[in-house]
C-alpha cells in the first residue's frame, strides 16, 4: 500500500517566532485587522509504502523525531492518506 | 606536533581561516572530509563555520548524519577536545553533543559584526588559558545564533558552570546572553563567535587567539 504523507513542522508553543510576529505586525498596514497568533512553519510532503496506516504512522513519527523536526524547539503534525492505485 | 582536524562539509566556508589561525600558533592543522569514517590521529577537532549542506531543513540537520560525525562523537566520548564554531555549534546541538538549539536571530537580521563576549569559566577546553571575566572582541556572522533551551537545561548549564561565553550586549536574543557552552565533561564546546576571524591585529582583533591557544593546550595533552 502507498500513502501520501504531509508533515507540518511548527515551533513549539512558547518558542518565540520572529517571522510570525513580523508578519502579524505588517498585516494592519495592508488593511487586515484582527489577525493574531501568526506562526510560521514548514510543510513537508512525501509518499511512503507500507503494510497499513498504523505501521506507516509509527515510521513517520520516528522520521519526524530523528530528522524532520528538532524536538528542542519544534513539534510536528502528521497527516496520512492512503493512495488508491 | 599537536594537530587539529578541521571538518569540511559541503558548504563549510571557514575551514581555511581556522587552519591558518591554528598554524599561525605553531600547531598542525588538516582537513577532515565529511565522508570519511575516521578522524585519523588528530588531537582536537574543529567543526568550522559555513552553511553545511546549504543549511537545508535546519542548520546542521543533515551534516550531523555525515559519516565523519560518528567518529567525531566517539572522539568526544573518549575525551578528545571538540569545538564547533558558528555552523559547527549548530551541528553539535543537532548531533546531541551539546544541549539546546539555535534559532533565527531575534529581529530576523543576519548579523555580521564584531561583538564583545565575556569569558565566564576557564574550565573548558576553549578557555583554560583565558582569564575569567576577560572580555574579548570577536566577530559574529550568523542568522541562526539565538541560543535556546528548556528552563531545566538552562538551570543545569548555570548550576554546573557550563556557560563558557556570554555576550556583553546580546545581539541575537540568546537566552541568558549565551554565546558559548560546553558539555558535562567540558571537552566539547560550541560558540557562535568566530575566534579564527580575530587571530591577527590586521583583522581588527587578535582576541580569538587566547581561545585557540587554550584548545591547543587541551589538544597537546591528548598528543
Amino acid at each position: 500500500m502507498r500513502f501520501a504523507v504531509a508533515v507540518e513542522v511548527h515551533l513549539r508553543e512558547g518558542v518565540a517566532d520572529p517571522q510570525g510576529a513580523t508578519i502579524e505586525r505588517s498585516l494592519p498596514y495592508l488593511g487586515f485587522e484582527g489577525v493574531s497568533g501568526v506562526r510560521v512553519g514548514k510543510l513537508i510532503r512525501f509518499t511512503i509504502d507500507g503494510d497499513d496506516e498504523a505501521s506507516v504512522r509509527r515510521e513517520v513519527e520516528e522520521l519526524c523525531h530523528r530528522f524532520l523536526a528538532n524536538p528542542v524547539i519544534e513539534d510536528t503534525t502528521v497527516r496520512i492518506e492512503e493512495l488508491v492505485r | 606536533m599537536t594537530t587539529v582536524g578541521v571538518v569540511l562539509f559541503p558548504g563549510s566556508n571557514c575551514e581555511m581561516d581556522v587552519i591558518e589561525a591554528v598554524r599561525g600558533l605553531g600547531a598542525g592543522a588538516e582537513i577532515l572530509w565529511h565522508g570519511d569514517r575516521s578522524v585519523g590521529d588528530v588531537d582536537a577537532v574543529i567543526l568550522p563555520g559555513g552553511f553545511a549542506h546549504g543549511d537545508y531543513l535546519r542548520p546542521g540537520a543533515i551534516a550531523r548524519f555525515s559519516p565523519i560525525m560518528a567518529a567525531v562523537e566517539k572522539f568526544a566520548r573518549d575525551g578528545g577536545p571538540v569545538v564547533g564554531i558558528c555552523n559547527g555549534f549548530q551541528v553539535l546541538t543537532e548531533a546531541g553533543l551539546l544541549p539546546g538549539a539555535l534559532q533565527k536571530n531575534r529581529g530576523l537580521k543576519f548579523l555580521c559584526t564584531t561583538v564583545e563576549v565575556r569569558v565566564e569559566t576557564t574550565d573548558s577546553v576553549l578557555t583554560t588559558v583565558a582569564d575569567e571575566g576577560q572580555v574579548l572582541r570577536i566577530p559574529i556572522n550568523h542568522f541562526e545564533g539565538n541560543y535556546t533551551c528548556s528552563p531545566g537545561v538552562l538551570a543545569e548549564l548555570r548550576a554546573s558552570d557550563r556557560v563558557v561565553l556570554r555576550y556583553v550586549d546580546n545581539p541575537n536574543g540568546s537566552v541568558d546572553d549565551i554565546a558559548g557552552i560546553c558539555n558535562e565533561t567540558r571537552n566539547v564546546v560550541g560558540l557562535m563567535p568566530h575566534p579564527e576571524r580575530a587571530s591577527n591585529p590586521l583583522l581588527g582583533s587578535d582576541d580569538g587567539l587566547v581561545l585557540l591557544r587554550s584548545l591547543l593546550v587541551a589538544a597537546s595533552s591528548m598528543a
